[in-house]
C-alpha cells in the first residue's frame, strides 16, 4: 500500500542523501516533490499546501542546516509531520459505560459498509464480545441477505425486518431486541448516500437522534480522490462522525485519502481493512502507516503477526540466532512453516522494511515453499546444519527425495544465504537503545 | 426532461463547483502567474490528473505570453477547446452484428458494476434487445440475490449457479443459453476485484477465455466499471486491467454528487481507452452514452445561457 508515494518519496530522498551537505535550495527542490508526490497520491491540494509549509518552516531552521546528517533530518521532519497528520496514536473503539454500544456505520455507496460491518462484528466476537448486526440498509437491493449471509458465516445475529421501509423503525426494533437478547455491541449497517443528497443524509440524522449511538464510523474507500474532502467534511458536519475506517487498503498506489479525511475532519481513523476477507481488517497505527508511506516498511504490524503464530519462546530463540548468526536451514524450514500460518505472504513481506518496493509486482507462490520445505525435509540434519558440505552427489540425492531438480536445490541455498545476509543487516540495525527495527535506520548512510 | 438536461442536472455540484472556481479566480483579475496558479489548483483538485493539468498549463501560459488570451472569457474559451481535444470524439456503447453480443463487465469492488448491468440490461431491453444476465460474481455474498432483483426490474432473463461456484461456467452458460435461445445480449456480472490481486486477475482470463470457447469472437465489449469518485488511482485500475485482460471501454459511474468529473479527462488523456457510458443518477435512465460535446458543455455551463 501507498507504493507510488513510498517510491517518490524515496527517489526523492535518495538524490537528497547522495550529498553530505544541504542547501536552501534542496530543500526547495524536494519540497516540491512532496509536493507533487502527494498530489498525484490524491492527498487533498489544501492538505498538501498546509503539509508542505509546516515542513518547510522546521526544514530551514537552523538546526537542519547545520546538522551532519541533513537528508536524514528531513526525513525524519517529513515522517513526524506524517505521524502527527494521520493523528499521532491509533484509537480505539469507544463503548459505551451502559451497554450495549451502538456503532453506526456511514458512507458513500460501495466504501465498503457492509462488509466492514461483517469485519468488526467477527472482531468483537473473538474478543469475547456479544455483537449484533443490524441491516439498515434498506435502498440497495439484496443488502439484506448480504448481511444476512456474513452474519451467518461469522455466527452473529443479524436484526432485520424486510417488512419496514423505515430504516429509523429497523434501529429502534434492533436496539430493544439487543437488551432482550442481552447483546453488548450493536453494529448498524446503513445504506450508502452521496453527502450532496439532502434527503438521505436527513434520514441519517433521524436514525442518529433516534438511537443516539456512540460511535458513527465514516466508511471510506482509500482510492477516493481529491473529493475525499468535501465529502468527509459534509458527513461529519451533518451527522458529527466520531472516527473513521478506510477500506480497501491492499490495493495500491494510494493514501492521499488517509491524509486528506484524517485533517479535515479532525476524527481518527481507527481502522483500516486489508483484504476481502472476514478477517481482514486491523487497528490503525499512524506511525506504522507514515513509515510504510516513507518506503520504511511496516516492522511492528510484521512482528505482530509474528507473535499471532509464533510463541515468545520461540522468538525469543530466533532473535539468538540471529544475534549470533547461526540461523540455519532448519531455522528456515520452521520459519517458513510459521510464515505460511500467518497469512498470504505478499501481505507479510510488503511489511518488511526495503522489501515492498522490490516485491511489488512479484507474485509470490505460495506452492514454492512447500517445495523448500520438502528441500530441506530430505537433508540429513548435518546438510542442514553445514550446507557447505552438499557436493554434487548429494544435492542430486535431495533432488531426487524431494521431487524437484538440481537447480531447484541450488536456489533454496542461494536464497538461504541471502537471507543470512539480511539478517546480519537486521542485526546491525538493532543496537540502539532497544528501539529495534523502529525509527529512520534506513535512512541513515551518513 | 430532456436527456441533455437529465445530464445537466447530474453534472450540478460539479459545474457550480467549477465555475464557481473559475469565476472566483479570474473575474476582475488580470490573467498573470497568480491567477495561473489558482487555476492548476482547481484543474489538479478536480482529479484531471497531473498530465493533463500540466498541458493546459502550460499551454496556456504560451497562449497568454504570445498575446492570444487576454481575459476571463478567453480562458473559458481555450479550456473548452483544450478539453474537447483531449476527449476526442464520441464512442459510445453500441451492439455489432454479432448475436449474442457479449459484454464483459469488470471492476474493482464497490464501483458499482451490478447496478451499472442493471442500468444498461433496462436500456438494451427497451430498446426491443432480449438481455441474458450472468451472474459470475459467485463471490460476494447475495450478490446473485442483487443481479435478480436488477433482472427482474429490467427485464432481462438470468443465469446462474450457486454462490461460490465457478464464475467461468456460469459465463459459458449464459452464452450456450442466450445461443440457445435466440437472446440478442450477454452482460457477464463479476465479483469487483483489485487490480493487484493476481490470481483474482487470472480468474478473469479464464472467464473471458471460457466466452472465447462458447462463442469465438466473444467478449465483444469488455466493459471496465471505474468509480468517478476514485482519484489517480483509476489510472492504474485501467492499465491494470487493460494489460491483464485487454479493456474496450469504461463505464464511469457515480458523476452525479461527486465535485470532480475530471479522471474522464486523465483517462483518456493517458490510457486512450474511451468512455462508453456514464452514471449521472439513481435511477434507472441515469446511466448515458458519453458524448465528450455534451459532457463538457454541461461541465463548462453553456455559453450564452
Amino acid at each position: 500500500m501507498f507504493d507510488s508515494l513510498s517510491d517518490r518519496l524515496e527517489g526523492i530522498f535518495n538524490k537528497l542523501r547522495s550529498r553530505g551537505y544541504l542547501k536552501e535550495e534542496d530543500v526547495d527542490v524536494a519540497l516540491r516533490e512532496i509536493r507533487l508526490a502527494l498530489l498525484e497520491a490524491d492527498v487533498n491540494f489544501r492538505v498538501v499546501k498546509d503539509f508542505v509549509n509546516r515542513i518547510k518552516e522546521k526544514a530551514i531552521g537552523q538546526e537542519i542546516l547545520k546538522s551532519l546528517t541533513p537528508g536524514q533530518q528531513v526525513v525524519k521532519i517529513v515522517h513526524d509531520e506524517l505521524v502527527h497528520l494521520l493523528g499521532d496514536r491509533n484509537e480505539k473503539i469507544q463503548l459505551a459505560p451502559n451497554p450495549p454500544t451502538i456503532i453506526m456505520m456511514v458512507g458513500l455507496h460501495g466504501s465498503g459498509k457492509t462488509t466492514t460491518s461483517a469485519k468488526l462484528a467477527n472482531l468483537f466476537k473473538k474478543q469475547g464480545r456479544r455483537p449484533m448486526l443490524v441491516a439498515a440498509d434498506l435502498q440497495r437491493p439484496a443488502a439484506i441477505d448480504q448481511l444476512e449471509t456474513l452474519g451467518r458465516q461469522i455466527d452473529v445475529p443479524v436484526y432485520l425486518k424486510r417488512e419496514t421501509k423505515d430504516p429509523v423503525r429497523v434501529a429502534e426494533g434492533a436496539v430493544k431486541q439487543a437488551v432482550l437478547d442481552a447483546r453488548d455491541i450493536i453494529i448498524l449497517d446503513t445504506a450508502g448516500r452521496l453527502h450532496v443528497d439532502d434527503t438521505l443524509m436527513e434520514e441519517l440524522s433521524s436514525i442518529k437522534s433516534a438511537i443516539n449511538p456512540q460511535e458513527i464510523l465514516f466508511v471510506a474507500d482509500a482510492m477516493t480522490g481529491q473529493d475525499a474532502v468535501n465529502i468527509a467534511k459534509t458527513f461529519n458536519e451533518r451527522i458529527g462522525i466520531t472516527g473513521i475506517i478506510l477500506t480497501k487498503m491492499d490495493g495500491d498506489a494510494r493514501g492521499g485519502a488517509a491524509l486528506s479525511i484524517r485533517s479535515v475532519t479532525g476524527r481518527p481513523i481507527k481502522f483500516i481493512g486489508v483484504g476481502e476477507k472476514i478477517e481482514m481488517i486491523e487497528p490503525f497505527y499512524p506511525d506504522r502507516v507514515a513509515s510504510r508511506i516513507l518506503g520504511m516498511g511496516d516492522v511492528l504490524t510484521f512482528i505482530e503477526k509474528a507473535q499471532e503464530s509464533v510463541t515468545l519462546e520461540e522468538a525469543e530463540k530466533l532473535q539468538k540466532k540471529i544475534m549470533e548468526e547461526s540461523f540455519t536451514l532448519e531455522d528456515l524450514r520452521d520459519q517458513l512453516k510459521h510464515i505460511r500460518s500467518m497469512g498470504p505472504i505478499d501481505n507479510l513481506l510488503s511489511m518488511i522494511p526495503g522489501l515492498g518496493k522490490q516485491i511489488k509486482n512479484v507474485q509470490i507462490d505460495e506452492r514454492e515453499f512447500i517445495k523448500i520445505e520438502a528441500i530441506i525435509n530430505s537433508m540429513t540434519p548435518r546438510e542442514r546444519r553445514n550446507p557447505q558440505i552438499l557436493n554434487g552427489s548429494r544435492k542430486r540425492r535431495i533432488a531426487m527425495g524431494s521431487g524437484t531438480t538440481v537447480t531447484d536445490v541450488n536456489k533454496v541455498l542461494k536464497q538461504y544465504k541471502e537471507m543470512k545476509r539480511m539478517l546480519k543487516m537486521f542485526k546491525g540495525k538493532k543496537g540502539k537503545g532497544g528501539k529495534r527495527f523502529k525509527g529512520l535506520p534506513r535512512f541513515m548512510p551518513f | 426532461m430532456g436527456l441533455f438536461d437529465r445530464l445537466k442536472k447530474g453534472l450540478t455540484k460539479t459545474r457550480q463547483n467549477f465555475v464557481g472556481r473559475l469565476d472566483e479566480v479570474f473575474k476582475g483579475r488580470k490573467i498573470d502567474d497568480s491567477t495561473i496558479d489558482e487555476f492548476e489548483e482547481i484543474l489538479i483538485t478536480s482529479d484531471i490528473g497531473m498530465d493533463a493539468t500540466m498541458e493546459i498549463i502550460d499551454g496556456l501560459r504560451e497562449e497568454v505570453g504570445a498575446g492570444r488570451i487576454k481575459d476571463y472569457e478567453g480562458v473559458k474559451r481555450y479550456l473548452k477547446q483544450e478539453m474537447l481535444r483531449i476527449l476526442g470524439l464520441p464512442q459510445p456503447f453500441v451492439l455489432y452484428q454479432e448475436r449474442p453480443f457479449v459484454v464483459l463487465t469488470l471492476g474493482v469492488n464497490g464501483v458499482g458494476k451490478t447496478t451499472t448491468i442493471g442500468k444498461l440490461a433496462s436500456r438494451l431491453y427497451s430498446e426491443g434487445h432480449s438481455v441474458i444476465l450472468a451472474a459470475s460474481d459467485t463471490f460476494r455474498a447475495a450478490a446473485i440475490e442483487q443481479l435478480e432483483i436488477w433482472a427482474e426490474r429490467s427485464g432481462a432473463q438470468i443465469v446462474k449457479h450457486q454462490s461460490g461456484s465457478d464464475p467461468a461456467a456460469v459465463a459459458f452458460d449464459a452464452v450456450e443459453a442466450a445461443k440457445a435461445r435466440g437472446v440478442d445480449v450477454v452482460i457477464v456480472d463479476t465479483a469487483g476485484r483489485l487490480h493487484t490481486k493476481m490470481p483474482l486477475m487470472e480468474e478473469l482470463k479464464k472467464i473471458k477465455r471460457v466466452i472465447n470457447k462458447a462463442m469465438p469472437g466473444a467478449p465483444h465489449e469488455t466493459l471496465l466499471v471505474v468509480d468517478a469518485t476514485t482519484g489517480q488511482n483509476a489510472l492504474r485500475q485501467a492499465k491494470m486491467f487493460n494489460d491483464a485482460i485487454g479493456v474496450t471501454g469504461i463505464a464511469l459511474t457515480k458523476l452525479d454528487g461527486t465535485a470532480k468529473g475530471g479522471i474522464v479527462f486523465a483517462i483518456k488523456k493517458e490510457l486512450n481507452i474511451p468512455v462508453r457510458l456514464i452514471g449521472v443518477g439513481e435511477g434507472i435512465d441515469d446511466l448515458r452514452d458519453f458524448i465528450p460535446g455534451e459532457f463538457v458543455d454541461a461541465l463548462l455551463g453553456n455559453e450564452g445561457e
